[in-house]
């Protein structure tokens, strides 16, 4: 992490409102647009008010246009503006494939390299409460699998705010993952504008016996799964893996090296996730037989409404516990069955 | 702002180029030096020609895969386009782009789509962007009359319209989406008509002359120069060959040989010629094959790109 003198605390939301405001500060270019970004909501804090200090012509509400609306991004990309996308749902961006996987993607090496596209796509995944099957979804491996995309999910406010300077100021569009049950998370955030790396994952717990490695909101749930692990005397390496594509699968292998074990917590569904792409480069390396490997994710189904289903559905603490524990060898019953998880517990909506 | 007079022999000039080009496309295609799907544009030249004479330097222009006529017409390079299609090192894009994705930005000409309507919100953004910089350049953007089935024209147009932005679409109107004609696919047959209710203005051209689509070009760029929003321009023509590749597809019986018959009895490229006079006319005819001779051999003489550059411009 960069040195950083000041202790002061931010929300993950104001985090990425100070990235924002800060880059339309340094850079005239820099732009904000989305369903509600200029509303009183302002996308969970993150773009509250930017309409009125930079000018509407810089944050602006948008159509109900998904397609269109990320072409014209594509578009003002091309220009040499740097737009920044702000979605709502990451099941909306089904919508935008055809821009974003086509044309976004594309148009730099189509044109050898005489255009590129500097655009960043917010978008919120995942549960709060009774999202279902529409409002919950995070396909991100959608995103890895197409080369010309970046692909970037922050896990603290920390790294939101040096994540998101790092998408705007990055030339090739960046797909920007920002999990709903993360914007009222605090962490110290440095005041100056500074950028994360991307391809760089994050090692949050040193530990021996098992590696997790989690993806956005599956971060807390694998930090508070090693608390749950350190009361048996499993002592488990917690990895943020925050840039999804391109993908810091050496960090990760190194840490499965010294542990042996490791399990990738997915934030979606396993097939075809963070977790295969992980797995499958250990498999291609020298480690191949030497570490246990295991994969978490959604339940293979689409995500249901009610809430006793919902926690069947989503990974959480006792369950990566568990399933460490048994990868290693220790009893899993004789881990604690609860969790207090209380941005779930107390979460109302009605968003 | 006035409009300048037509040049007569700079159109002609640009017809046959793109005329004697595509038919050289045709020529040679059987000999698989074009490794690579290929839409022409012959019988259409006037509408590219006409309106990208309306432009100035610094205006930017949009096209899709059917292409050639709007780069050439542009003032693009023949040289490196003809490298493009035989795709090599020497090309625009170094043979990554090919016939479908032509783009060359020292005139303004961005990376073609071929995805129908693809590139329509693009050029919309675009021209958002020159507004906000107040460059009083605008965009162009060229497309079919196919591609406005796609719901993501009408958003396209909806936010220009509420955004002012400084574009015009230029609507090629050929009939045709493959062998499927506009009446078969579109309820209502004036896509002009549509676009006027968004509050643009609208105007319709003679497809058949290069002259005539200058003039409503001219106007309607005029007009969204002096920041009076976007304007569409639909101009009715004839696909003389096949959808994609080089032959006469008359024969699949999808459409009737006296259309075809039709539209060479009305081909620009004849008026224009008759209007220069013989001797003017040969003139340019024989310019125009120096050139394109030359442009066969510099495509030939280039090398084919090293194997290092397929992962060159990955990213940005």
């Amino acid at each position: 992490m960069p040195e950083t003198s000041n202790t002061r605390e931010l929300n993950y939301g104001e985090a990425l409102l100070e990235a924002l405001s800060q880059e339309m500060a340094l850079d005239e270019n820099v732009m904000v647009m989305g369903q509600g970004v200029d509303d009183a909501k302002g996308q969970y804090g993150s773009t509250l008010n930017l309409h009125q200090e930079f000018g509407a012509d810089r944050s602006f509400d948008t159509p109900i246009a998904e397609e269109s609306m990320t072409g014209i991004g594509v578009g003002l990309a091309l220009a040499g503006m740097r737009p920044v996308q702000v979605h709502q749902r990451m099941d909306f961006l089904m919508v935008c494939m055809n821009q974003i996987v086509n044309m976004a993607a594309k148009y730099h090496y189509m044109s050898a390299g005489a255009v590129s596209v500097p655009m960043v796509i917010r978008a919120s995944i995942g549960r709060s409460w009774g999202q279902g099957p529409q409002h919950s979804q995070a396909p991100y491996p959608f995103f890895m699998h197409v080369p010309g995309l970046r692909v970037m999910a922050p896990t603290t406010p920390h790294d939101a705010k040096g994540g998101l300077i790092a998408a705007i100021r990055d030339d090739n569009p960046v797909i920007f993952v920002e999990h709903r049950m993360l914007y009222a998370n605090r962490g110290l955030v440095p005041e100056e504008p500074f950028e994360i790396e991307f391809g760089k994952a994050r090692v949050l717990r040193p530990g021996k016996h098992i590696t997790l490695v989690g993806i956005s909101y599956t971060v807390t749930d694998c930090l508070r799964a090693a608390d749950l692990l350190a009361e048996i005397g499993v002592e488990a390496e917690v990895i943020d893996l925050l840039s999804l594509a391109p993908l810091d699968s050496e960090t990760v292998l190194a840490s499965a090296a010294k542990t042996g074990h490791l399990i990738v917590a997915d934030n979606t569904w396993a097939m075809c996730g963070a977790g295969a792409e992980i797995i499958a480069r250990l498999a291609e390396s020298d480690l191949a037989g030497k570490v246990k490997v295991g994969r978490m994710g959604y339940a293979p189904t689409t995500c249901p409404t009610t809430r006793c289903l919902e926690d069947e559905y989503y990974p959480d603490p006792v369950k990566v516990a568990q399933t460490s524990a048994t990868l290693i060898g220790a009893d899993p019953a004789a881990l604690p069955s609860q969790v207090e998880r209380r941005e779930i517990e107390e979460f109302r909506g009605p968003f | 702002m006035t409009i300048d007079a037509f040049d007569l022999e700079k159109a002609y000039y640009f017809v046959r180029t793109i005329r004697r080009t595509e038919e050289k496309i045709a020529e040679i295609y059987y000999t698989d030096k074009v490794k690579s799907p290929v839409h022409l544009s012959i019988g259409q030249e006037a509408i590219a020609v006409g309106a990208c004479m309306a432009l100035r330097a610094n205006d930017t222009v949009f096209s899709n895969y059917r292409g050639h006529a709007h780069y050439l017409a542009r003032g693009g390079n023949l040289n490196a386009m003809w490298a493009e299609l035989y795709g090599k090192e020497n090309g625009l894009a170094g043979g990554k782009a090919g016939s479908m994705h032509l783009a060359d930005l020292s005139v303004n000409f961005m990376p073609a789509s071929a995805i129908v309507t693809s590139a329509v919100s693009n050029a919309v953004g675009f021209a958002l962007a020159e507004k906000m910089r107040n460059t009083k350049n605008i965009v162009m953007c060229f497309h079919g009359e196919g591609a406005v089935d796609e719901g993501v024209f009408w958003e396209s147009l909806n936010f220009a319209a509420l955004k002012q932005a400084p574009i015009l679409f230029v609507c090629e109107n050929n009939d045709y989406a493959i062998y499927s004609t506009q009446a078969q696919r579109m309820a209502g047959s004036s896509i002009a008509a549509r676009a006027h209710t968004f509050g643009i203005t609208t105007s319709n051209a003679n497809g058949y002359s290069s002259e005539d689509v200058y003039a409503a070009t001219a106007a309607a760029v005029t007009s969204v120069r002096e920041g009076k929003g976007p304007a569409l321009l639909e101009v009715d023509t004839y696909r003389w060959r096949d959808h994609v590749g080089p032959d006469d597809d008359h024969e699949f019986g999808y459409r009737e040989t006296q259309h075809l018959k039709d539209a060479v009895a009305k081909d620009d490229m004849a008026m224009l010629a008759s209007k220069l006079g013989t001797a003017k006319a040969a003139e340019v005819n024989a310019l125009v094959e120096v050139e394109l001779d030359q442009a066969l051999a510099f495509a030939e003489s280039g090398d084919f790109p090293d194997a290092d550059a397929l992962m060159r411009h990955a990213h940005a």
